[in-house]
C-alpha cells in the first residue's frame, strides 16, 4: 500500500500549481483551471485521510465538491463567454474599468 | 410528514419558491408584478415557518448537520427580513433598468437559502455546502447587468477571488478532517482539546480562518470589496453588504468558538491584528472615495473590522454584542444603500457624492433619512450603530482587548469625516445642483426605507427588548 505521505506530497503539489497559476497566468480560461485544481487536491487529500483513518466522510463530501466544482466552472464560463463578448478576448487584464 | 423533514420547511419553502418562480419564467407567462408577488410570498411564507418551527436546543438534525437553537433562528430571521427588503428596493430598479426579475428574484431566494443552512450549520461539510450555495448565486447576481462593463467586472473579480478563497477554505477542511478524523464542529473541538496540536490541524485552522476572513471581508482579504459593491446592481451591493457578511459572521462565531475553542490563545492573536488592521484601512481608504457605492464598500470593511472584536470578546456578553451589532447593521446599511438606490437615476448615475448636493432643499424628507443613517454607521446617539458599538467596544474591554477598543474609537471618529461629506453635501451646498432625485413615489422603495428608519431609531432608543431576546442566542456552547 502506498504510504499517506506520498498522496500528501502530491496534494500539495496540485495546491501549489493551482495557487501559482491562479495568480500568476492572465488567461481566465487557464485560472477556472487553476481554481479546478486546487478543490481537486482537497479532494485527493479527503479520500486519502478517509482511507488512512477507515472513515466514510471522507469519500462522501468529494462528490459534493465535485458538484459544487462544476457549478462553479458553469458560472465560471459564463462570465468568460460575456467578457469575450464585451472585450473581444479571454484576458483577465481586460477587466479593469474600476480602481482604487 | 416525517419529524425530522418538518424541521426544514422554511428552507424547502425558499428552494420551492426558487424553483418555481423560474419555471413560471421560462413558462414566459406572467407579469414582472408576479413575479414580485411570489417572491415577496416565498420570503414571507419562510419567516412564518422559522417562527412557526422554532427553536429546538442543542437538538442536532439530520445526522449532525444542524442545530435549531436561539442562535439559528434569529440570523434565519435576519436573513429571510433583509432577503425581504431587498426585494422591495429592487422593484423600482429593476423597472427602470428594465431587467428581467425572474431570475433575479429566483438567486436571491437560492442564497438566503444558503445563508439559513449557514446560520443552523454546526457541520462543516454542511458549511461549505451552503457557503457555495450563496456565494454562486452571489456571482451571478453581481454580473446580473450583463451588457454593463462595470456589472461584468464586478462578477469576474467576485468570482475569481471568491474560488480563491474557497479552494483555501476546502485545502484548510481537508486538512482538518486528517488532523482530527471528523468534520463535525463538537467533535473537532473534543480532538483538539484532547492533545497537543499536529501540524496538520494547526494549518488547516488557519486556511479555514483565511476562507472565512474572506467572506467576512477583512483587511487583507478584503481587495474584492470595492469593485463588486461599485460594480453590481446598487440592490445588490446592498444585499452583499448585509446578508452574505452577516452569515459569514454566523459562521465564523461558530466555528470559532464551537470547533476551534481550544486553540482560542493561537487564532484570537491572529484574528485581533486583523481585526485593527481593517479597522485602520477600512477607515482610511474610505475617506478618499467620491463614489458612494465605493465609500460605503469602505465603510462596511470598517464595520467587519469593528464587528471583529466582538467576536475575538466570545463568550456571552462577546457573541451577544455580535448579533446585536449584525441587526443594527443591516437595518443602517440597508437604509442606506436604499437611498442610494432610489437616488440613482438610471444604472450608475447619481452614485457620486456631488450628487447628494443640495438634496435637503429639493427632498428634505430624504435627505433626513440619509442623515439618520449615516450617523448610525458613525455611531453618534441616539440612533442604533452607537449601541451595537457600545456594546461591541464594552465586550472587547471586558475580555481584555482594551487597545483594540481605544483603535475602534479613534477609527470611528475617522469615520465620521466621510460620512458628513455626503451631509455637508446635502445640507450645506446650495439648491438644484446635483443631479441626483429620490424618487419618492416608488411605493416599495420608500416602505423598505421607512422599516429600516423606524428600526435604526428603535434599536438606538430602546435596545432592551432586542438585547433580551439575543441573550439565549449567545448561549451556542455553555461558555
Amino acid at each position: 500500500m502506498i504510504p499517506l505521505s506520498w498522496y500528501l506530497v502530491v496534494s500539495v503539489l496540485m495546491l501549489a500549481c493551482g495557487l501559482v497559476g491562479l495568480l500568476v497566468r492572465r488567461n481566465f480560461i487557464t485560472v477556472l483551471m487553476s481554481v479546478e485544481l486546487i478543490l481537486n487536491a482537497a479532494n485527493l487529500n479527503f479520500v486519502a485521510f478517509a482511507r488512512q483513518l477507515g472513515d466514510l466522510t471522507g469519500q462522501v463530501f468529494p462528490v459534493f465538491v465535485i458538484t459544487i466544482a462544476a457549478a462553479e466552472a458553469a458560472i465560471g464560463l459564463g462570465i468568460i463567454v460575456q467578457l469575450s463578448r464585451l472585450k473581444t478576448t479571454v484576458a483577465l487584464d481586460a477587466v479593469n474599468e474600476m480602481r482604487g | 410528514m416525517n419529524a425530522q423533514v418538518s424541521v426544514l420547511l422554511p428552507e424547502l419553502l425558499l428552494a420551492g419558491m426558487g424553483i418555481f418562480i423560474l419555471l413560471v419564467g421560462v413558462l414566459g407567462r406572467g407579469s414582472q408584478r408576479l413575479a414580485f408577488f411570489l417572491a415577496n410570498f416565498g420570503v414571507l411564507a419562510s419567516m412564518v415557518a422559522v417562527v412557526g418551527v422554532g427553536e429546538r436546543g442543542t437538538e442536532t438534525f439530520f445526522a449532525g448537520m444542524l442545530q435549531l437553537d436561539r442562535f439559528a433562528l434569529f440570523f434565519r430571521l435576519l436573513f429571510l427580513a433583509s432577503a425581504l427588503l431587498v426585494v422591495w428596493l429592487s422593484r423600482p430598479f429593476l423597472q427602470r433598468a428594465q431587467q428581467t426579475a425572474w431570475e433575479y428574484y429566483a438567486l436571491i431566494l437560492f442564497a438566503t437559502l444558503g445563508m439559513c443552512f449557514l446560520a443552523s450549520g454546526v457541520h462543516l461539510a454542511g458549511l461549505y455546502v451552503s457557503l457555495e450555495l450563496m456565494a454562486l448565486s452571489s456571482y451571478i447576481l453581481a454580473g446580473y447587468f450583463r451588457g454593463e462593463v462595470k456589472s461584468h467586472e464586478a462578477a469576474t473579480k467576485y468570482f475569481v477571488l471568491g474560488a480563491l478563497s474557497s479552494g483555501i477554505l476546502i485545502y484548510g477542511l481537508s486538512l482538518m478532517y486528517g488532523a482530527t478524523g471528523s468534520l463535525s464542529l463538537a467533535e473537532v473541538s473534543q480532538k483538539l482539546a484532547a492533545g497537543p496540536r499536529s501540524v496538520a490541524a494547526t494549518a488547516g485552522m488557519f486556511l479555514l480562518l483565511a476562507g472565512m476572513l474572506f467572506k467576512v471581508a477583512a483587511v487583507p482579504f478584503h481587495v474584492w470589496t470595492p469593485d463588486v459593491y461599485e460594480g453590481a446592481p446598487t440592490p445588490m451591493t446592498a444585499f452583499f453588504s448585509v446578508g452574505p457578511k452577516a452569515a459569514a459572521f454566523a459562521m465564523l462565531v461558530r466555528v470559532l468558538w464551537v470547533g476551534l475553542a481550544p486553540a482560542a490563545a493561537d487564532w484570537r492573536l491572529l484574528v485581533s491584528w486583523v481585526a485593527a488592521a481593517t479597522m485602520v484601512w477600512g477607515n482610511v481608504a474610505a475617506l478618499t472615495q467620491d463614489n458612494v457605492k465605493r465609500m460605503l464598500a469602505y465603510s462596511s470593511i470598517a464595520h467587519a473590522g469593528y464587528t471583529l472584536l466582538g467576536v475575538l470578546a466570545g463568550g456571552p456578553l462577546g457573541t451577544q454584542s455580535v448579533l446585536f451589532y449584525m441587526l443594527v447593521y443591516a437595518v443602517t446599511n440597508l437604509g442606506a444603500f436604499g437611498l442610494v438606490v432610489l437616488l440613482a437615476a438610471k444604472e450608475y448615475a447619481g452614485e457620486k457624492v456631488a450628487d447628494f448636493r443640495g438634496l435637503a432643499h429639493r427632498q428634505p424628507v430624504a435627505a433626513f433619512a440619509m442623515l439618520l443613517f449615516l450617523l448610525s454607521l458613525g455611531g453618534i446617539p441616539p440612533t442604533a450603530g452607537f449601541m451595537g458599538k457600545l456594546y461591541l467596544f464594552a465586550a472587547a474591554v471586558h475580555a481584555g482587548y482594551a487597545w483594540l477598543a481605544v483603535v475602534g474609537v479613534i477609527m470611528s471618529a475617522v469615520s465620521l469625516y466621510y460620512y458628513f461629506r455626503i451631509v455637508k453635501e446635502m445640507y450645506l451646498a446650495s439648491a438644484g445642483e446635483g443631479e441626483g432625485v429620490a424618487v419618492l413615489s416608488e411605493a416599495w422603495g420608500v416602505r423598505a426605507l421607512v422599516v429600516c428608519a423606524l428600526a435604526t431609531l428603535l434599536f438606538g432608543v430602546y435596545p432592551t427588548s432586542a438585547l433580551a431576546f439575543l441573550a439565549p442566542a449567545a448561549k451556542i456552547v455553555p461558555w
